[in-house]
């Protein structure tokens, strides 16, 4: 039996058991390996993709749930980094170690999809689920609000 | 880590094996490698081991260091890219294989990133790989073209000459390579420099905002399998026994292998391995830490100060017989807790043995280590030993351990043929880490009748980590239990000792190591004496420093920036700490409110002397790091034990800071010709004693253990 889901708009059949945790499909099947395992229990963030565009903490959510639906991840922003997240992302030079990144990156993209101008009170309740042991808190704010800027087609 | 003893560096010098416990009693020598130069494959041509360059002019720079986000990446191609005149942004970036030639001199010669002495270390020795190399370029173009080296000029990985000779240094790199290695090239004055100390985009930005950076948990290696190890529930426990036929049934399990940490299940999946482990049945033995309790240890760890025996440290004076006699005295005991390092990555290696030789692929701070270990265990030639490092995410002192190394080579080994990839869970992370030791300090000052110290006596009684990683004898002094110790202040009379106790507990090189519990200890205490001098805070420190200019002008800065000595907002109140460490010059000023009994951090202001620095939005980007890290530690987390057990399993009961709970940080970094200093872990270590020099200033409540939790200021 398989699932039939869309990654980054490309469709896939996932052999892995329907109780597999999307992250493991995604990293070690699907062979997508940007988007992280941190803690497997909702706590950190670094595992988010989209689901329906709705972000989503892929080390628990079961492979059943996403059937015939579509997921996002990291590596669906662009390829090029030319997606505005990763132009702000680059220009501030937000990652240290990285490893987080994937999961701070589509929690800003989810987001920005709905509110291209996010007070600070926004982008706690957003970012708040993303751990960072690196610190770089003060710049995933930062860039959020130069990619949204830029989004809003203003002058970052 | 950078203060060893002297002593230390001799014994390390002159021992071929230097003997480490690791993984819960498990005995292994470290065989420190022979190797010589670089191994790195594909590359067309050496002209040092620091720096490849393929005909088609693809210029490799090799980094000795490893990047676990500190930005070594970026900074050590700078100093290289520097001397050699190329563009830094156009340059591929390796990481070194294990050998000699990429030694830490900070750190025994060993090839170990950590102590914050990347860039310390790096400085004149890359820059001077980079002259050296050009120089090389140039002789052989000058040897082509039979012109004077003099005439020619080498730039932007081209050598130029008289009537418009050009050369690539690709062009020019095997010619180049068998040049003799000049003793002395000519180098730049700093004034000259075009790439170290400018803002610098890390040249590993872009492939961490794709998810194309390769971790070590994102190693595949054709025909892997995936391990998931069950390890004990109380450190230095064993397996009794177990019952894996449920395992071994389950879907895609290839085989359950017992080794000295635990029982692995090998699965074609990593879910497959996990889900199978969950169905072993382990009975442990629980072994001699099976009634470890965190209350029990501090009382221990603080009945040893009176009770163990002391290792002198510093002594100018008589400062015992000084308190004794002294009228007014400031006494205080300070206790920090065990930390876990957590880094989001958890621990993680690929391991692939084939009969005589191994390749392992993954996360480590200290490869060379690993590969001696590695051949040493499982009876190896060094050379058929391959390591190779990915990016880490996150080490902050974690993966200087190689513990997670051992355990994949050895499932490797049972399981020959196939490469294993062991990934541990958070849970197995948090339980199984080498903690931060905890700390009992005790200091006594007498105060003149000028309110200034007279006198100060200061122990400490603590886990000695170089005793476990590297060996050391438990009378010999340990220089990473008292870094920054001895504080800048003018104090007439002073006695200083240290105390090893073993709490039971594994303990490690935690981001600041000692610092972290010195700089509290003492950046508290002379807060205290100026509070029971009269004196504010900043102007008592300062009258303390006429013999330490540098100090002094830092700490004045950030007073000054953070606005200290005018009224803070309603409810705001502030906190001061400094010290010298990592040959850094630091203070840092905490300002905040309390908020259900606890503080509530909103603005950080650090100001920082680090000498010359390589690349400067790195040196802000580490304090940012540094601070929030650092505070993670002050204001929540915690390890404990009971009966043996560590009661942490997850970021649930292990909190460390959010994006939502992050303080502005304010930075000023000051201008400076002096040598590099570090800068990756110095203001881990302040944060703390500046925060609770604000919980005093806001609560009247001198707080005196960590975390600082709204228990801990009920407490206090």
């Amino acid at each position: 039996m398989t699932t039939a889901f869309k990654i980054n708009g490309k469709a896939v059949q996932a052999k892995s058991e329907p109780d597999t945790p999307l992250l493991w499909v995604i990293r070690d099947e699907v062979g997508l390996t940007g988007t992280k395992f941190g803690c497997g229990a909702k706590l950190c963030g670094a595992c988010t993709v989209h689901l329906d565009g709705e972000p989503i903490r892929s080390c628990s959510t079961p492979l059943s749930r996403v059937a015939d639906r579509l997921v996002s991840t990291v590596e669906g922003l662009s390829k090029n980094n030319s997606h505005p997240l990763q132009k702000a992302w680059i220009k501030h030079d937000v990652p240290q170690c990285g490893y987080c990144q994937s999961g701070q990156l589509m929690s800003a993209a989810a987001l920005l999809a709905s509110n291209k101008n996010p007070s600070d009170a926004d982008i706690d309740e957003a970012m708040k689920g993303n751990i960072c042991r690196c610190g770089t808190y003060v710049r995933v704010r930062a860039a959020i609000k130069t990619a949204a800027a830029e989004m809003r087609g203003a002058k970052a | 880590m950078t203060k060893l003893q002297t002593s230390r560096r001799g014994f390390l010098k002159t021992s071929a094996a230097v003997s480490a416990t690791f993984g819960g009693g498990l005995m292994v020598g470290i065989v420190l490698p022979a190797a010589g130069p670089a191994q790195a494959a594909a590359m067309l041509h050496t002209p040092s081991a620091w720096v490849h360059i393929a005909d088609d002019n693809t210029i490799t720079l090799i980094s000795a260091r490893v990047e676990m986000g500190q930005g070594v990446y970026t900074s050590m191609p700078m100093l290289i890219a520097e001397e050699l005149n190329v563009d830094v942004q156009k340059v591929k970036v390796a990481f070194a294989p294990p050998g000699k030639v990429y030694g830490n001199a900070l750190i025994f010669g060993l090839q170990l990133t950590g102590g914050s002495t990347s860039v310390r270390e790096g400085y004149d020795k890359l820059r001077l790989a980079g002259a050296q190399v050009r120089e090389m370029l140039v002789a052989a173009a000058a040897a082509k073209w039979k012109v004077d080296a003099a005439t020619l000029k080498a730039d932007n990985g081209m050598v130029t000459g008289p009537g418009g000779k050009r050369a690539t240094y690709g062009q020019l790199a095997e010619a180049a390579s068998k040049m003799p290695v000049p003793e002395k090239p000519a180098m730049k004055d700093p004034s000259q420099f075009r790439i170290v100390g400018k803002p610098t985009t890390r040249l590993d930005t872009p492939a961490k905002v794709n998810g194309t950076a390769r971790f070590g948990i994102d190693v595949k290696l054709p025909g892997m399998v995936y391990a998931s190890l069950a390890m004990p529930p109380v450190q230095g426990g064993k397996v009794k026994s177990f019952d894996a036929a449920k395992a071994k049934a389950a879907p895609g399990v290839v085989d359950v292998v017992q080794i000295p940490d635990g029982v692995a299940v090998v699965a074609d999946t990593y879910w497959h391995a996990v889900k199978a482990r969950d169905l072993l049945q382990v009975e442990w033995d629980d072994g001699p830490n099976a009634g470890l309790d965190t209350a029990a240890m501090v009382a221990g760890t603080r009945a040893a100060l009176a009770s163990g025996k002391p290792i002198p440290h510093k002594k100018e004076g008589d400062a015992d017989a000084a308190v004794s006699a002294a009228t007014k005295v400031v006494r205080a005991e300070y206790v920090t807790q065990n930390l876990a390092h957590a880094p989001m990555e958890p621990m993680n290696f690929t391991a692939h043995f084939e009969g005589d030789r191994i390749r392992l692929v993954g996360p480590t701070q200290w490869p060379d280590a690993v590969q001696g270990a590695v051949a040493k265990m499982l009876n190896l030639k060094v050379e058929n030993v391959a390591v190779e490092n990915t990016f880490l995410g996150g080490g902050f002192g974690r993966r200087i351990d190689f513990d997670y190394v051992l355990q994949a080579a050895q499932i490797a080994k049972a399981v020959a043929g196939k490469p294993v990839k062991l990934i541990w869970t958070r849970e197995d992370d948090m339980q199984h880490d080498f903690y931060r030791p905890m700390a009992v300090h005790q200091l006594a000052a007498a105060l003149g009748a000028d309110g200034k110290p007279a006198a100060l006596t200061w122990r400490v009684a603590s886990q000695s980590v170089t005793g476990r990683v590297f060996g050391l004898p438990p009378e010999a002094p340990d220089g990473t239990m008292v870094e920054t110790a001895t504080p800048l202040y003018a104090i007439p009379a002073i006695r200083q000792d240290v105390v090893k106790h073993d709490t039971g507990v594994r303990v490690g090189y935690w981001r600041a190591v000692s610092h972290n519990m010195n700089a509290f200890a003492n950046e508290s205490f002379i807060d205290e004496c100026a509070v029971a001098a009269g004196a504010d805070p900043v102007a008592y420190r300062l009258s303390l420093l006429d013999k330490q200019p540098r100090m002094a002008k830092v700490l004045q800065q950030a007073a000054a920036k953070a606005g200290w000595g005018t009224p803070a907002a309603a409810g705001r109140f502030r906190g001061v700490s400094m010290m010298e460490g990592y040959d850094t010059y630091m203070a840092q000023v905490a300002e905040i409110s309390i908020k259900d009994g606890a503080p509530v951090v909103h603005k950080v202001t650090v100001v920082a002397d680090l000498g010359a620095m390589v690349n400067p939005d790195t040196v802000l980007a580490q304090i940012q790091s540094s601070v929030i890290f650092g505070l993670s530690g002050v204001l929540w987390s915690e390890i404990t034990v009971a009966k043996g057990r560590v009661q942490q399993f997850n970021f649930d009961s292990f909190r460390v800071m959010r994006n939502n709970e992050a303080p502005q940080i304010d930075i000023v970094l000051v201008p400076s010709t002096e040598k590099p200093g570090g800068i990756g872990e110095p203001a881990v270590a302040l944060v703390g004693p500046a925060v609770a020099n604000a919980v005093f200033a806001a609560t009247g409540k001198r707080v005196r253990r960590m975390p600082l939790t709204a228990e801990a200021l009920a407490q206090a």
